[in-house]
């Protein structure tokens, strides 16, 4: 459980470019959650993450790892890092080793496992992040850039960490690569029962892989809340440049024209699919559409 | 690691000193460097502080702001005024074996000491009070002269321009790529030399490839707005002295007449 105790953050105090990027802010992160985190850029995302394993030190306020000051002793950060597993945006660029084994093996090794256990967890990531074993002995800078971010993933993913926040994972991929890597982070979660947080500017992503989404607002915490809830507040993203996902608005716009086809909120294409087919096949259906 | 980086970064404002003419305040800062070196008298080095004092009150620069400037420089002036200390003979105050330290050694190391951070601190007020596209437009405008011995002037400053410009940005590449080997849990400050200077490795490569990538997209996007060159390029800004230019020359030249004669005539004090 992560929790953030009143967290202020400010970029360069005392100067002219000074900017508060965090803004009092308080969190609870449960064990096991999936969280979308959304706002517009500037707005405190990738301040937040990096507070969340210590890589920014709060200006006020305590980040607290379950329920100890994760800056109480600052000896055991790295240990922090090892439990909260950080991507950043467009991780293909820190990429540096030789071959595909040792980058991924950077982390493990950081954290003084056994040879063998390495091994066996740069094996476990490849397999996590779908890459052959064959291209372990490959350079990681002969991949491709989808294939270079899997393996960036996974030097993230090898230290199996309990809380995996990654930052746009999927930003500049096409739309293959981009489902891949979600259903790749699914999969992680489900496997290993870990807390994910997902920065991402797809409204549609967020809502079909998470449970929760956090927004930020102007280093605020806008809205922390189950995706039905966030959602239904459509008006007020859109007013602050966000938006929900395109289904959920083409649904939205029906109902008010009076459509009522699901007393649910829909987020997912396959899901608004089927209530729409409910909808016309249900008896005298077709009598209900005198709007056309 | 790199927040304390002030060192030559450009601290916006409206002064006198901000508005002064790139080349006056380049040429006064040749002139002030060369001052530091010749002057050999306390009240020169006394001179010149004061002088410093007054260009940063002017600026409105907040004086923690160069001071952090100096601090990177420290380990610098540290090794340089031991080594001063050491191998300078003279009268022997402290003999130890091998070692001795006369006074004439400490003197100079003091004075060097004061002559750097002097010398760290007018540099950095150039840079604080002047853009970087201020800066080189005005070296551009300066060296012009030298093209007639064939020098590519501006060839020379594009390069230059383009270093400053790309500088802030590779810091904070670097920053970025710190904070996620760090979050793979690389450590930067503990170990020995050797094993600190390994942690750079996985900071170093990615800097350089991310610097050879944005080289090769710079110069492309140039091509694309064809750029060929300084052969009849206009500019945006054009160049022009004003009364306060004047001032600033008369100052410096005068404060270098002083500290050139303190040298002969109070040698000693």
């Amino acid at each position: 459980m992560i929790q953030l105790k009143d967290v202020s953050y400010v970029y360069s105090p005392k100067t002219p470019f000074e900017k508060t990027a965090l803004d009092h802010i308080n969190l609870t992160i449960g064990d096991g959650e999936f969280i979308g985190v959304i706002g517009h850029t500037g707005s405190g995302k990738s301040t937040l993450i990096q507070h969340l394993n210590g890589l920014l030190r709060p200006t006020q306020g305590q980040v607290l790892l379950d329920g100890k000051d994760i800056w109480e002793e600052k000896k055991n950060l790295r240990q922090v890092r090892f439990q909260v597993g950080l991507v950043f945006q467009y991780p293909e660029y820190q990429l540096f080793e030789e071959t595909v084994e040792k980058d991924i093996a950077f982390g493990p090794t950081n954290m003084g496992l056994s040879p063998d256990e390495i091994k066996h967890r740069v094996q476990r990531a490849m397999e996590m992040v779908e890459l052959p074993a064959s291209y372990l002995e490959h350079s990681p800078f002969d991949l491709s850039g989808g294939q270079k971010r899997r393996v960036a993933i996974a030097g993230v993913i090898a230290m199996e960490p309990r809380v995996l926040i990654l930052d746009e994972p999927t930003a500049g991929l096409d739309p293959r690569g981009r489902d891949l890597i979600l259903q790749m982070i699914a999969h992680y979660r489900k496997a290993t029962g870990s807390t994910v947080l997902l920065v991402s500017h797809s409204m549609e992503d967020v809502a079909r892989y998470c449970e929760k989404v956090l927004v930020m607002n102007q280093a605020k915490v806008f809205a922390f809340d189950p995706v039905e809830q966030v959602f239904s507040r459509w008006q007020e993203l859109e007013q602050m440049g966000l938006d929900v996902p395109q289904i959920t608005l083409l649904f939205q716009h029906l109902e008010q024209r009076g459509y009522h086809i699901s007393s649910h909120k829909i987020y997912t294409v396959p899901y608004g699919a089927q209530k729409l087919l409910e909808y016309l096949n249900r008896p005298g259906g077709k009598g209900d559409t005198d709007a056309e | 690691m790199l927040n304390n980086f002030t060192f030559g970064q450009f601290f916006p404002g409206q002064s006198v000193i901000h508005r002064l003419d790139p080349r006056s305040k380049l040429v006064c800062t040749i002139l002030y460097l060369v001052l530091l070196f010749v002057v050999n008298t306390w009240i020169g080095f006394a001179l010149c502080a004061v002088y410093m004092a007054v260009v940063i009150a002017v600026s409105k620069i907040p004086v923690s702001n160069v001071l952090r400037g100096v601090k990177p420089i420290l380990p610098i002036m540290a090794i340089t005024a031991l080594l001063n200390l050491f191998f300078i003979d003279g009268t022997r105050v402290v003999e130890w074996g091998f070692f001795h330290i006369s006074w004439e050694g400490i003197v100079f190391a003091i004075k060097m000491i004061i002559r750097l951070s002097i010398l760290i601190v007018g540099t950095s007020m150039l840079t604080y009070t002047t853009s970087p596209i201020a800066l080189t437009d005005g070296m551009e405008k300066g060296l012009r002269p030298l093209q007639k011995i064939h020098l590519p002037v501006h060839e020379v400053t594009m390069m230059m321009s383009i270093a400053l410009r790309f500088i802030p940005t590779l810091v904070e590449e670097t920053n970025k790529i710190m904070s996620a080997q760090k979050a793979r849990g690389a450590d930067f400050e503990s170990g020995g030399l050797i094993r600190r200077a390994k942690a750079l490795v996985p900071i170093l490569i990615p800097l350089f490839i991310s610097a050879f990538r944005r080289a090769e997209e710079l110069a492309l996007a140039m091509e694309c707005r064809c750029y060929r060159g300084g052969e009849g390029r206009t500019r945006l800004r054009q160049l022009s002295y004003h009364w306060q230019d004047g001032i600033a020359y008369l100052s410096m030249v005068l404060l270098f007449a002083v500290g050139v004669a303190l040298n002969f005539l109070l040698p000693n004090i």
